[in-house]
């Protein structure tokens, strides 16, 4: 049937909202409805929208805490292993051992700052999948007023649920405007 | 009946705070008016501004080359006054970058909603001034092709940095700190960049802004990763921001020096950062808030709350320099009493009365309301503050070191047109890279200032505004 072939270049659907709170509003019925490939595009973050979109906490908190705590190490191995054992640098007659510790921590919590920054900012990008050269909403002009002031809702054509008519429909149903379906070849 | 319907509205209806957005702007002129700025032709007063301040800076880069070529006896330092102008200006810059880390971190912490019209800026400031402050530890070394030796390489003659040394803490909290500003800064501009590109209409300029903008499409998705690392930068920050001026300060307390030699310094020095660095985010920012008419976004409100924490900073400062003055009559060490009497009664009494004048009385001059509401009081109060704090450092350095353990070795430091042509240039770089960044980059970040409008709550109800007149939401958009 026609319909198949159209389905598989389908990326989605696309709904625009009048506001912060519509979108918010949409997104729990897009949640209840069961839908899951499936986001919403604001200029900001909207406070309590995880929520809405029945989505949890970033992960992303564990992983940086794995980075820093590999920098702590990294400080400790870069300071020991040289003035403990290669090049041990005796100054002001005092030991250089594990047992003279503080003066060695304010490099330890440099790195350990260091390198959980580094997590968060690299991880961020990671987990979204960026940078990325182009995406199919940029083929979408309207959608480019999401950096402004528009707020979008996309269901994606990947999405079990996700059917060009009824998708289109429950959209609109939800008080969607300028509902339209994008295909990826267009 | 009347009464216990007031209860029933919450106070804070009743009593709204004042807008952090003026004029009731919606996000659109949000947009238009930040990302305008940076859209339309070059104005005629940018040219000018970045020749004059692009000279200074040349000519700064130029003495820079002329100390390499010719040695560090070009400037006036020289035993016992080993450390002068160059530490000096180091800690000078780097404490100004620490009102833009403050901005953007502890405030975000303590949800002071105020910042997101200014950590921008501030933060660009950071590091712009962190730059500066790059400059003079690295020349002073003298062999400045040698300044690789600070870094922990392993090297054929087993040459190690010692790092128990407080020289060394700086080395890797100065650069740190520089790494961790830039990556939250540019965090922080990647939706804006999204809105550059958007806009763009010039192709170079959307492939530029696209480029940068990573490819953003602002999903919740991404905003809830996003949203959690800025917080943990913003966590991470805090202690970062705090042990940097203080690891400055261990360069100087964990001598013996008289003066130097204190327990009460990184505190007192993260104060002065503090309180150096309002003053100079406000120098720069009430010129481009007029020029680029930011005056919605940049509110009365927002220089008041600046003026009360250069209040509060200036005020700590001014009791730390009395309680040093204190505990040296009362700790009984003589050498500590004499380098503290002639700190405010020396050959250099009038450095110290400036630094106290500065950075104690004219800051009090912020109790009043009207004075921190008047453009020109402001601006003069800061700039007190800016020579203030330069000449804190001044005073804590050089006042220590010229008069040594042994009256034989005293002498006199006087700078030589070298020191002085590169400080003023130290200025030409910063504003030059200030300049850039006003003219390339929004100033002031569009989604965060978006996000603390009312409509951005999504259970806001609109209702009419009880304070302040100007456009409906309605009308902005027809």
């Amino acid at each position: 049937m026609s319909a198949a072939a159209v389905r598989k270049n389908a990326f989605g659907a696309v709904a625009e909202f009048g506001s912060a709170g519509e979108l918010y509003h949409a997104a729990e019925k897009v949640r209840d409805a069961g839908y899951r490939f499936w986001d919403v595009h604001s200029p900001f973050p909207i406070h309590g929208m995880n929520k809405a979109m029945g989505l949890k906490k970033s992960p992303l908190g564990y992983i940086i805490f794995c980075g820093g705590s590999l920098g702590c190490l990294t400080a400790v191995l870069l300071e020991f292993i040289p003035s403990s054992f290669l090049n041990p640098l005796i100054v002001h007659g005092k030991p250089v051992n594990f047992f003279t510790v503080p003066p060695f921590v304010p490099i330890m919590f440099e790195l350990t700052v260091l390198f959980s920054a580094f997590t968060a900012f690299f991880g961020v990008f990671v987990l979204n999948r960026l940078p990325r050269l182009h995406h199919p909403l940029f083929d979408h002009e309207p959608f480019l007023r999401f950096s402004t002031d528009g707020f979008f809702l996309v269901i994606e054509s990947v999405d079990p649920k996700f059917s060009d008519t009824e998708t289109r429909e429950f959209l609109e149903g939800i008080g969607g405007k300028a509902v339209a379906v994008l295909y990826a070849n267009d | 009946m009347a009464d216990t319907e007031a209860k029933m509205v919450p106070f804070v209806e009743r009593m709204p705070r004042p807008p952090l957005v003026e004029k009731n702007r919606s996000m659109a002129s949000v947009t238009d008016l930040i990302a305008g700025g940076v859209e339309r032709k070059t104005p005629l007063w940018w040219w000018i501004a970045i020749s004059i301040t692009g000279s200074f800076a040349a000519f700064g880069v130029f003495c820079i080359f002329y100390l390499l070529f010719t040695g560090v006896g070009v400037w006036g330092n020289n035993i016992p006054v080993g450390w002068a102008w160059d530490i000096t200006n180091f800690v000078f810059w780097i404490g100004i970058g620490h009102a833009g880390t403050l901005i953007s971190a502890i405030l975000l912490l303590t949800r002071q909603r105020w910042r997101t019209a200014v950590n921008r800026s501030s933060e660009a400031m950071t590091l712009f001034a962190v730059i500066c402050a790059a400059i003079f530890p690295g020349v002073h070394v003298g062999r400045f092709w040698m300044s690789w030796f600070l870094a922990p390489v392993p090297v054929p003659n087993w040459i190690w940095p010692n790092f128990r040394s407080a020289l060394m803490w700086d080395v890797f909290a100065v650069s740190t700190y520089f790494t961790v500003s830039v990556l939250f800064w540019f965090l922080g501009l990647v939706p804006d960049l999204a809105t550059m590109r958007d806009r763009a209409r010039s192709r170079f300029a959307k492939f530029c802004y696209g480029v940068l903008a990573l490819g953003w499409r602002g999903g919740n998705r991404h905003w809830r990763h996003y949203e959690m690392a800025y917080l943990i930068l913003a966590g991470i920050s805090t202690p970062l921001v705090l042990s940097v001026h203080s690891t400055v300060s261990f360069d100087f307390a964990t001598s013996i020096l008289p003066a130097w030699h204190t327990t009460i310094f990184p505190p007192y020095f993260v104060a002065g950062a503090i309180f150096g660095g309002f003053a100079m985010v406000l120098t720069l920012l009430i010129p481009a808030r007029a020029l680029y008419k930011l005056h919605d976004i940049i509110t009365w409100n927002h220089i008041d709350v600046m003026c009360k924490i250069i209040l509060v900073t200036g005020s700590i400062v001014g009791y730390a320099y009395i309680m040093e003055f204190f505990v040296a009559y009362y700790g009984g060490n003589p050498f500590e009493r004499f380098a503290f009497l002639n700190r405010y009664f020396g050959p250099y009494w009038w450095a110290s009365w400036t630094m106290f004048t500065c950075n104690v009385l004219m800051p009090q001059l912020f109790w009043v309301r009207a004075f921190r509401r008047n453009i020109w009081t402001v601006y003069f109060v800061s700039m007190c503050a800016n020579a203030g704090m330069w000449f804190e450092r001044f005073v804590i350095f050089v006042i220590a070191l010229h008069r040594d353990f042994l009256p034989s070795a005293w002498r006199m430091y006087y700078p030589t047109w070298v020191d002085v042509f590169t400080f003023i240039g130290s200025h030409g770089i910063f504003i030059t890279l200030f300049l850039l960044f006003i003219r390339f980059l929004p100033m002031v970040a569009i989604s965060e200032v978006k996000s603390v409008l009312p409509e951005a709550d999504p259970h806001h109800r609109p209702h009419p505004p009880s304070i302040g007149s100007g456009e409906s939401m309605e009308e902005a958009r027809a």
